[in-house]
């Protein structure tokens, strides 16, 4: 008989097994997360909507396949699962964040919620993010920050920090997230927890509110590298419903991430080390057990060497030229006449004007922020300047990665240039929250997959530092190898996860907090 | 530094219909400043002789066949609307009195 509280720390891969056994039904799963949502959420505030009763139905549909013995019921069938609020769901509202989209409920499901349905896996609710995904710290959501299960005055990253603070605290044993430029890899770093962007086209967008077009990719958060791997095996594929959907069929990312766990898995492999993204600029514990990992992986029998990018230095500058570009074109639709609020302006006015004082209410300081730096980066007379050279850079930062990858199998960095920073701290100077996005921008631009993973605690802070391996485009089940790979040595010397390590939250119980 | 007028806010904003408040003018003046100083960075590199990339992983002729799918319901694709008449998204006057 197990507790609702082993039940909760069981990663999502294990669960799948005890359920499958029938040793535990997915209600009793499904109500232990739920139950810890309850005790949790307070503090964290990881979800912006808890679907409980819904939640419960489907556990209960699942137990009931299973015990008729349906031979249909997916690997992860009956496994609880977060979606990050940019996600289009039938049956939760979906504002990614913003005021203007309070209470939307979407006429359609995105196609990776479709097939986590499909798959027989259970949403508990959606998970908070900052405003169009548009920050590194989730303290732009328009329903207040997330806050670090580490530590409850730091961030937990963004865009995506309610997805990895509700695994990261055992409130669900995955989620799903969207990565524009780093809002999977940056809050996993932060947390302690795994977090993958697919390559570019190899996850459905459809039924995702697009920040930027070009860059924007759906994606897996987990607290195992296999758990990440068994949601992108489901989530993945193509869907003519996306028109930047690769064609290709994937190979099974779980039996990558188990490759990775074999003896002399990384024997021979090659890994470059990026020389522009290493060392000056980067907090001192995140160099040391970054470095510290290098040895490791070495240690496993992988080469290390170094390699240059040296365009990558322009990354941001051309990350924060093309994302306002493409969101300012993005978010036009959010006009006071389809969907979403209308703000009528004191004696009414014309439609134009109602459209402004809409947005004018709906939108908070950042997405204002960059329409306006997105606009004007479009305007004539800028846009050869700005827009054009923007595209240049991209097209240099692609040749280094070419490059690179004519030489290893792999790309290391750290996921972050430093760990968690506390509530507040770069709110109100936009420049230095967008350099948090240093190491995990150039991916996006470029199209290519990374997996971010936790390699131990920074020592001046206790707090968790990450890992990002980035791959050629389409080599995606290579990260998982390797990830897994540096996971199982890692969580040897740890005797345990990282997670394992964090803090016990305090639980509200019905008489208060205790 | 780069020329970003408080004028030239207002008139960005005008273009993405947003009403801004004065404060947010003058603040948006600053920052939108120090972003674009940071930012013009990508001209030293962005010369003559290399190619733009619009999108990281191009796919050419994405077409799917030429019949009806699924689509919403008239019902479905109103119901998100703030205003609706008649089958309709209702809307206030397009042109103002001076138009």
């Amino acid at each position: 008989m197990s507790t609702a509280n082993d039940l909760i720390h069981l990663p999502a891969a294990d669960l799948a097994e005890r359920l499958a056994s029938g040793d535990v039904s997915s209600v009793e799963a499904t109500q232990a997360h739920l139950d810890r949502i309850e005790a949790v959420d307070g503090d964290v505030h990881a979800y912006l909507h808890v679907a409980a009763d819904a939640a419960l139905e489907r556990a209960a549909e699942v137990d009931r396949l299973r015990a008729e013995g349906d031979a249909g019921l997916g690997p992860l069938a009956g496994v609880p699962v977060a979606i990050k609020d940019v996600l289009c769901t039938l049956d939760m509202p979906s504002t990614a964040g913003s005021r203007i989209l309070e209470g939307w409920v979407p006429p359609y499901d995105a196609t990776v919620v479709r097939k986590l349905r499909e798959a027989h896996l259970i949403p508990l609710g959606k998970t908070n993010m900052d405003e169009f995904a548009m920050g590194s710290s989730t303290e732009h959501s328009a329903y207040g920050p997330t806050r670090n299960p580490w530590d409850l005055d730091r961030i937990p990253g963004g865009s995506g920090g309610g997805s990895a603070a509700a695994v990261a605290a055992f409130e669900a044993p995955f989620a799903l997230g969207s990565d524009t430029g780093g809002s999977i890899r940056q809050p996993a770093a932060v947390t302690g927890s795994v977090g993958v962007k697919p390559t570019y086209g190899g996850v459905s967008r459809y039924g995702a509110i697009a920040l930027a077009s070009s860059l924007d990719q759906v994606g897996p958060v987990s607290r195992t590298v296999l758990d990440s791997a068994l949601l992108h095996d489901v989530i993945g594929g193509h869907d003519p419903r996306d028109s930047t959907s690769i064609p290709d069929t994937w190979p099974s990312m779980a039996d990558a991430a188990r490759a990775g766990r074999r003896e002399g898995a990384l024997d021979g492999m090659r890994i470059g080390v990026v020389k522009q993204l290493n060392g000056e600029g980067f907090q001192a514990g995140v160099t040391q057990r970054f470095t510290e990992a290098l040895t490791m992986l070495e240690g496993a029998g992988a080469e290390i060497v170094e390699v240059d990018a040296p365009h990558f230095e322009y990354a941001i500058a051309a990350y924060y030229l093309i994302l306002p570009a493409e969101a300012s074109s993005n978010l036009a639709k959010f006009d006071s006449v389809r969907f979403g609020l209308r703000v009528n302006p004191a004696g009414g006015g014309t439609v134009e004007q109602v459209m402004a004082a809409t947005r004018e209410a709906g939108f908070g300081p950042e997405v204002k922020r960059r329409i306006i730096l997105g606009t004007y980066a479009l305007s004539a007379g800028y846009y050869d300047a700005y827009y054009g050279s923007a595209q240049k850079v991209r097209t240099l930062i692609q040749r280094d990665f070419d490059a690179a990858f004519g030489r290893v199998d792999v790309l290391v960095t750290p996921s972050a240039p430093t760990t968690a920073f506390r509530l507040g701290e770069k709110l109100d100077d936009p420049m230095a929250m967008y350099l948090n996005d240093l190491t995990t921008i150039p991916a996006n631009l470029a199209g290519v997959p990374g997996i971010g993973l936790p390699i131990g605690l920074a020592p001046e802070d206790g707090l968790p530092v990450g890992i990002q391996f980035m791959a050629p485009a389409r080599a995606d089940a290579r990260l998982y190898t390797v990830g897994a790979a540096l996971e199982g040595i890692l969580e040897d010397r740890w005797g345990g996860p990282l997670l394992s390590q964090a803090p016990e939250l305090a639980v509200a119980t019905a008489g208060g907090t205790n | 530094m780069s020329e970003i007028s408080a004028e030239q806010v207002a008139h960005l904003a005008h273009l993405a219909r947003i009403e801004l408040s004065p404060e947010e003018i003058e603040s948006l003046t600053a920052e939108l400043g120090s972003i674009v100083d940071n930012v013009a960075k990508v001209t030293e590199v962005a010369t003559p002789d290399v190619p733009a990339t619009s999108h990281p992983i191009p796919l050419v002729n994405v077409f799917r066949p030429d019949v009806v799918g699924e689509t919403l319901s008239q019902e479905q694709a109103l119901r998100g609307a703030p205003e609706h008449a008649d089958g309709r998204f209702r809307v206030s006057a397009i042109l103002g009195e001076e138009q």
